[in-house]
């Protein structure tokens, strides 16, 4: 293992204990650590339990999504995804319990319920999501049974999301709290029967900038329905649909796998992971995804496809590779998942990756990351801004992607930046997603402002 | 005002938001003492949350620090990683200052933190930092008590009994750097001494260039702070801030600073107020320069004055702000529809009451509101502008109310660090932009609205049809 942080203190400062985190492949014989809580002070990217739930759940769009704890929970996370719906707004108004301290003296069980009602004889959503928070945690207000006696009282489903944020600092976990409501949700109650057909569930879409219509106006092409997604674009009828898919695409890995495996044990649905970040992990998956149905109509129009659209996008990516080559790249992103996906768009744009590192990677995530990238990249997991910034300068980078924190970091060292976060507005999967991607690393690496702002013309006159 | 209807949010649930959570208004004011950090004693979340809202409002890198805390500790308390989150944040910052501000959970669980503080220092042997605890429980006020509470917790750590000398102290809410300029520059003009706080015009929105560091310069020097004390006047524009958190109500009961609560100086009333204050206090002519610019504003306000009469506005967001806001509007000769703050207890409808005596139209105060109130109110009353934060984002996408941002905290838009609204010069900027907003829409559809009213489908007057 090379410590990148033996550096004198006090000159460019980083923790001792961060030192396992840092690897550089190549140089590196043990394993990174990466399922560490967050150290304290260490100004982790990361965020809580209940974030992990909530980005997962919320693009449920019918539902009602109702935060159970004080204010801040609720208002840092409304509309917090760009996931777009072809119906219902529902997901987009942020409900808060809003406890104030008698509730947390008292108990905010009564409070929830009274919610709950003024909730129910407001809208009749088909479905409530109760997320409990730090507080409600700490205080022991009992959701499972509030929840319980609602769903009860109005027949309809109030499922509790146990997300209290001081479980974990890593999101992981709140994506399983996620999961395991989106399993209550869909399973179907006794006597109940769910038909099975030819379609499939696309799992870990969120329909960001339309992404989830993208990918099904491809399948359609090819022949294929999409059941239901988890969760773009999804309402609760359509997840109560979800046992009936003949397979499973798993797309934000981080967040699904699990609920993907849980779906095979129960309902004897297969699955297959997807990727469809980038023009060639597009082709790969549509592939995938055919010969899965093993029907050479549905193969020929596949490639037909596939044919079509890379025509399209090969002199795109031409066309910036030749303004690309060798230009310095850093990525620092939530999950694995989406790191690998950019790393591979980034080669294919003829970068160097210099740096990449993720929030919530696992081992077998960075093993992975560590055999696509060249010898000597820094990988990171958990990073700070101060790493960030160290490689950022000690690797003389041109381009970061990553998230909104990291942003305005990137830009004070006069460095381009690629938001690739769950906030964007712009699709950026599949063959148009691959160009627009291509066209905004490019607009931030190449841009003409770097140059100018990095200049001081009056260094030698001013006071 | 006769009747003038006030309503309190009465349901239980919270429908989109109008306020944040208390910690997060600590976390800017202490930005605006030089050298310092936050530290979010809570979760991770909390501190990461705190980093989002913040770097998209003020497009600047925004550090804070968290104890992460876990199951564990809110078993068995959480000191060692208190201790332990100094340890790293004081390695890899070097600050002067660190702020603790506690989250719901740290409070929930009881922690002791001014104990934890005084035998971490003992244990560390740390002279040279200071380590200032905020109490600050979202369950119990919004960001606007953050942002009062943390700055009373820095004044009442560095004040000490100090020699009177003639310069004052200026204590501003939670602004854009650009008004904390404008600010101080008007106190420059004025040839007035000062200590503002705080003062993160640089420390929120610095510039380009230069060695990138960690803690950002500027910021109200600490020596500044203690000098407070022997002020001849304070001057706090915190006419809504709650007695319990006053800075300037501080300064005058511990070391008999005499307060001097004026408005936000948006306005021209209000401006004019906060220059005859200065000019009391300086005994100075009031400068050619400052004269000018008013006469601009003046000009201006007459040059707009039918237009802006037909502004409805719905104005929300933070007490302090949305009071001074809702004065210039009715000196430029416009009723706001909808006056609403999501913080309660601010004191907004006792001051709106005299200002709003012989208004022609009725506004809705809303207090402790929601977004979901707000636009129903809006909506009712007839508004025609939004007046404030992100928040009210759906008003324009859903109600066709064409928004003016300002406030805090504003990520749809970008620069909100540079939003300028104080002073003669700001007050005509932002006057600019509040009668602009209203001509796009003019413009945009005065005549199709005309005809769809005037002619049926052939183009034929209904009156002749």
């Amino acid at each position: 293992m090379e410590n990148d942080c033996s550096l004198p203190a006090g000159s460019a400062p980083c923790i001792d204990e961060r030192q396992f985190s840092i690897m550089t492949t190549g140089k590196n014989k043990s394993r990174i650590h990466c399922a560490d809580d967050s150290l304290a002070g260490a100004v982790s990217q990361r965020a809580c339990v209940y974030s992990g739930a909530r980005v997962v759940l919320n693009p449920v769009t019918d539902a009602v999504h109702l935060v159970h704890g004080p204010i801040g929970c609720a208002s840092y996370t409304w509309d917090i995804r760009g996931s777009l719906s072809s119906d219902s707004e529902m997901f987009r108004q942020s409900f808060s319990t809003d406890l104030k301290e008698r509730d947390v003296v008292f108990g905010g069980e009564p409070k929830l319920a009274a919610c709950i009602d003024e909730i129910v004889e407001k809208y009749h959503p088909p479905a409530i999501f109760v997320y409990s928070t730090c507080v409600v945690g700490m205080i022991g207000d009992d959701i499972i049974a509030v929840c319980k006696e609602a769903s009860h009282r109005h027949g309809i489903e109030v499922i509790p999301v146990e997300s209290s944020g001081f479980i974990s600092g890593n999101k992981i976990v709140g994506y399983r709290a996620a999961g395991d409501a989106l399993l209550k949700l869909i399973r179907p109650k006794e006597g109940e029967t769910v038909e099975k057909t030819r379609k499939l569930n696309y799992l870990g879409e969120y329909n960001l900038g339309g992404e989830k219509w993208l990918v099904e106006s491809y399948l359609r092409e090819m022949g294929i329905e999409i059941n239901v997604a988890f969760t773009g674009d999804s309402t609760v009828a359509d997840l109560k649909k979800a046992p009936g898919a003949c397979l499973n695409l798993v797309q934000c890995t981080g967040s699904m796998h699990w609920v993907a495996m849980s779906l095979d044990q129960e309902y004897g649905i297969p699955y297959i992971d997807v990727n469809f970040f980038g023009a060639e992990n597009t082709a790969e998956s549509l592939r995938k995804i055919a010969s899965f149905y093993g029907d050479d109509e549905i193969m020929r129009r596949t490639e037909a496809l596939i044919e079509r659209e890379m025509k399209k996008v090969r002199p795109v990516i031409d066309r910036y590779r030749e303004k690309l080559t060798g230009k310095r790249a850093a990525i620092y992103v939530g999950g694995a998942f989406k790191a690998l996906a950019i790393i591979r768009q980034l080669k294919e744009l003829g970068m160097e990756v210099m740096f990449t590192g993720t929030q919530t990677g696992k081992q077998e995530d960075y093993e992975q990351i560590s055999s696509i990238v060249s010898e000597g990249t820094v990988v990171i997991d958990d990073a700070n801004p101060a790493e960030i910034e160290k490689f950022l300068l000690e690797k003389d980078v041109d381009m970061m992607a990553g998230g909104v924190k990291e942003r305005f970091l990137a830009h004070k060292l006069g460095i381009g930046f690629v938001d690739h976060n769950h906030d964007r507005k712009d699709g950026l999967a599949g063959f148009e997603g691959a160009i627009r991607f291509a066209r905004e690393v490019y607009a931030t690496t190449c841009s003409p402002v770097w140059e100018r702002v990095k200049k001081n013309p009056f260094e030698e006159v001013q006071d | 005002m006769t009747d003038c209807t006030v309503t309190t949010r009465v349901r239980q649930v919270n429908e989109n938001q109008c306020h944040m959570c208390m910690p997060l208004g600590g976390v800017v004011a202490l930005r605006g003492v030089e050298h310092s950090i936050a530290l979010v004693h809570g979760s991770q979340g909390c501190s990461t949350y705190m980093r989002l809202a913040n770097v998209e409002h003020f497009n600047e890198p925004i550090d804070i620090a968290s104890s992460s805390l876990n199951e564990k500790q809110t078993i068995f308390g959480g000191e060692a990683n208190l201790r332990k989150a100094l340890d790293n944040v004081i390695r890899v910052y070097q600050p002067k200052v660190i702020g603790i501000m506690t989250s719901c959970l740290a409070e929930t669980m009881g922690d002791d933190i001014e104990r934890f503080i005084e035998t971490y220092k003992n244990d560390r042997e740390i002279r040279e930092i200071d380590i200032i605890p905020v109490s600050t429980p979202s369950y119990n006020g919004t960001h606007t008590e953050g942002f009062w509470a943390t700055t009373r917790a820095v004044v009442a750590y560095y004040a000490r009994p100090t020699e009177r000398h003639p310069g004052i102290n200026v204590i501003v809410p939670n602004i854009s750097p650009a008004d904390i300029r404008e600010i101080k520059r008007i106190l420059d003009l004025m040839g007035l001494e000062y200590t503002l706080l705080p003062d993160y015009s640089l420390t929120l929105d610095r510039p380009f260039g230069g060695r990138y560091q960690k803690i950002a310069p500027g910021g109200t020097s600490t020596a500044g702070i203690a000098r407070m004390a022997g002020a001849q006047a304070t001057i706090q524009f915190g006419l809504t801030c709650p007695e319990p958190l006053s800075p300037g109500l501080f300064l005058e009961q511990q070391f008999g600073v005499p307060l001097i609560n004026l408005p936000l100086p948006i306005g021209l009333d209000s401006m004019d107020l906060f220059v005859r204050t200065l000019h009391d206090l300086s005994r100075r002519p009031v400068p050619e320069s400052l004269v000018l610019e008013r006469g601009w504003l003046c000009d201006g306000m007459a040059d707009a004055h039918k237009i802006n009469a037909g502004a409805r506005p719905a104005i929300y967001g933070e007490p302090e702000l949305i009071y001074a806001l809702a004065k210039l509007c009715m000196e430029n000769g416009s009723i706001p529809a909808v006056i609403a703050s999501g913080t309660q207890n601010s004191g907004l409808v006792g001051l709106l009451q005299p200002l709003l005596k012989d208004a022609l139209e009725e506004p809705v105060i809303l207090e402790e509101a929601d977004f979901v109130t707000i636009e129903e109110a809006a909506v009712r009353k007839g508004a025609n502008l939004a007046i404030g934060h992100s928040g009210g984002r759906y008003l324009t996408e859903r109600q066709g109310i064409p928004g003016v941002r300002v406030g805090y905290p504003i990520h749809d838009r970008i620069g909100g660090q540079r939003i300028l609204s104080v002073g003669y010069t700001g007050t005509l900027a932002f006057l600019d932009r509040f009668t602009n907003t209203l001509l796009e829409a003019k413009h945009g559809s005065y005549r199709r609205l005309r005809k769809e009213e005037m002619l049926n489908k052939k183009g034929v007057s209904n009156a002749k049809a």
